[in-house]
């Protein structure tokens, strides 16, 4: 993956650096007090940019003579897969509340990623939001995100 | 003399029973997380931070540091047991400690690797007691060019021995610095890459990039795969662990070189654990009377690189605590830790705040002490958790995560951000740029900026001050031969191969 994938980052990372350079042409560079907002932010984007080049020549340099790795999209799908889950689950952490929200991730990771029986699901499941409800707002007193049912 | 007085306080602050609990609890978490792989002290760091906020800092301090090097002890036994390194310092451990586990041996090498974490952790303690009071009052003649120059030296010397590529390495902390700007600047309250959101007037939390980064990146990483790992048997009872008078004596300047190598690599930023251990099996082979056994289950092999790992926690405390240039992706979340409690450590910490240095020092006496009690007679126990489903491990670890940042902020944007850092973690270790850096460069980005814009404010905009003055000058000097001397080799490398 490393090396097909520098190119690629490579060229997110060069296109990052130009928008810093934007951003920071549009502060000020130096003032009669010294060095402005925009200076720091104008040096480093440069440099992200020239180091961004250099990686993205350097890995076109070295494909010509060494073959790309290649890409295991299964392992990386199963990944993403994961953090989808998160991502659903952070979004619904406003309606359904923390501990439903987490309570059905958890089934998720445990049914589907890790293809455990549907029991096994439900007890970790409800045994995570148990225990996280236990520990954090009971023991701890530590505040978890609130859904539209109050809980 | 002095020392004394002060370490007595120390252990005074040390021995009050919260105190003794905290170092307990970080000992504890330490050895736990050390022996599960694919979770790291960095992580387990960023993941409690929040939870410190409403604690005593000396006391918040005294576990944080404990879960730190307690880590290093419980890191032995997946390389032992398992062939699987809980973190990247403990790969050497795999390269003779699996051989002797094979041989049936597991005992006296995960017994030699208590001893040898406890001989050189203890010693990486008294290294860090003598050698930082006098480097903290060396720095208190540091003003803000030296200050830049420092942070230059660090962030050069972390970029250059992070990894295999250094462009990705310096690429990584440049993000870093980039991220660290985000939010509203101090001087001139211009708001710097927000997107227009008010959230991100300021900037983004630390511990959002941290726990992002280190801890959903991880186990994001750990998902790819479902299955298991096989381990080795555990031998049962205390006799069965301890290592035999002939082991011991084999392991005479293993012991040594550990402890010395361990905590002079630990001083230097950015070389870290990882290389201590690795140069100190290297010497340990170097000098031994059967170099060619290495490799096959010796017990220098066990001795040397989990001494080194353990002392280097002693070294590495030294440039956090006295200059305030954290040398690892783990020491940088102990400085962000110790600016959210409200200090500034640096040449004033330890004047300033003598209860809490003395009392951390005097805690990691304790905490060794501790720890060699733990790693012991309870190594069968602590082995079962290596028995714990991923199923049930990483949804906890998720959980943590999110409960980590909301308890912080209480905003949902924060938990949002936590997600899209999880996915940059996970890109990351896809395409092997080190996450170091760019919590180094995140963490360091801020003083760095405001001590170069300080520096020029001095000189009214002249660059040469950098440079005029002998101790920045002489650090960027560092920082530059860093920087270019991989380049040299490259290019005579590269000499070698047209002439060849």
């Amino acid at each position: 993956m490393a090396k097909s994938g520098d190119i690629v980052s490579g060229a997110v990372l060069a296109g990052l650096g130009v928008f810093i350079i934007v951003e920071a042409r549009g502060w000020e560079y130096a003032g009669p007090d010294g060095p402005g907002p925009g200076f720091f932010p104008l040096w480093y984007g440069v440099c992200m940019v020239a180091l961004s080049v250099l990686l993205v020549a350097m890995s076109l340099a070295q494909r010509a003579s060494v073959p790309a790795e290649p890409v295991n999209w299964r392992e990386i799908g199963r990944a993403l897969a994961a953090w989808a889950g998160l991502a659903l689950c952070v979004g619904f952490l406003k309606i359904l509340g923390f501990l439903l929200a987490f309570g059905l991730f958890t089934f998720f990771l445990v049914a589907v990623m890790y293809r455990r029986p549907l029991g096994t699901a439900a007890a970790v499941s409800v045994g995570a939001a148990l225990g996280f409800y236990l520990l954090f707002p009971l023991a701890l007193n530590v505040a978890l995100p609130i859904g539209k049912l109050g809980f | 003399m002095e020392v004394i007085v002060y370490l007595l306080q120390g252990f005074a602050v040390a021995l009050s029973p919260l105190n003794l609990m905290w170092c307990f609890i970080g000992c504890f978490l330490g050895t736990v997380i050390g022996i599960l792989p694919g979770l790291g002290p960095a992580a387990t760091i960023a993941m409690l931070l929040p939870l410190t906020f409403k604690m005593d800092p000396t006391g918040a301090v005294i576990m944080l540091a404990g879960i730190y090097y307690g880590s290093k002890y419980g890191g032995s036994t997946t390389s032992i047991l398992l062939n699987v390194p809980g973190e990247s310092a403990s790969v050497v451990t795999c390269i003779d400690g699996y051989q002797m586990a094979k041989r049936g041996r597991a005992g006296a090498a995960l017994g030699i690797a208590a001893i040898a974490s406890f001989i050189a952790g203890t010693v990486g303690v008294l290294g860090l007691m003598l050698v930082a009071p006098p480097l903290a009052k060396f720095a208190l003649s540091f003003s803000s060019p030296e200050y830049f120059a420092l942070m230059c030296l660090g962030l050069a010397m972390v970029v250059l021995l992070a990894g295999e590529s250094m462009t990705k390495a310096l690429l990584a902390m440049l993000v870093g610095l980039w991220i660290a700007g985000m939010g509203t600047d101090l001087f001139t309250s211009t708001s710097r890459f927000t997107f227009g959101n008010a959230e991100m007037l300021d900037g983004i939390d630390f511990v959002v990039v941290a726990i992002g980064v280190f801890a959903l990146g991880e186990v994001l990483g750990n998902m790819e795969g479902r299955s298991g790992t096989q381990m080795l048997p555990v031998p049962k009872g205390l006799r069965n662990l301890l290592p035999t008078w002939q082991d011991l004596k084999d392991c005479r300047f293993a012991f040594f070189n550990g402890s010395v190598i361990g905590f002079l690599i630990g001083v230097l930023p950015g070389a870290g654990s990882t290389i201590a251990s690795f140069i100190s099996y290297g010497i340990e082979k170097a000098v031994s009377r059967h170099p060619e056994k290495f490799g096959t289950g010796v017990v220098e092999g066990v001795a040397a690189p989990e001494g080194a790992n353990n002392a280097e926690t002693g070294g590495a405390m030294v440039p956090l605590l006295t200059l305030g240039i954290p040398g690892s992706g783990t020491t940088a979340i102990l400085l962000a830790a110790f600016i959210l409690w409200g200090l500034r450590p640096g040449p004033l910490m330890i004047q300033d705040n003598p209860t809490l240095f003395w009392g951390l020092v005097a805690s990691m006496y304790i905490g060794n002490v501790m720890l060699l009690v733990l790693n012991l007679p309870l190594v069968p126990l602590f082995a079962q958790i290596l028995r714990l489903p991923a199923y049930v491990l990483y949804p906890a670890i998720f959980g943590i995560s999110i409960v980590g940042v909301y308890s912080t902020s209480s905003s949902l944007f924060d938990v949002w951000m936590l997600g899209a850092f999880g996915l940059i973690g996970y890109a990351m270790r896809k395409l092997e740029y080190p996450s170091a850096p760019l919590i180094l460069g995140f963490v360091l980005g801020d003083g760095m900026e405001r001590a170069l814009r300080q520096s020029l404010m001095m000189s009214q905009g002249d660059l040469s001050i950098l440079v005029s003055r002998p101790i920045s000058a002489t650090m960027l000097f560092l920082t530059v031969l860093i920087l270019v001397a991989p380049l040299f080799k490259k290019a005579n490398a590269w000499r070698v191969r047209a002439l060849g």
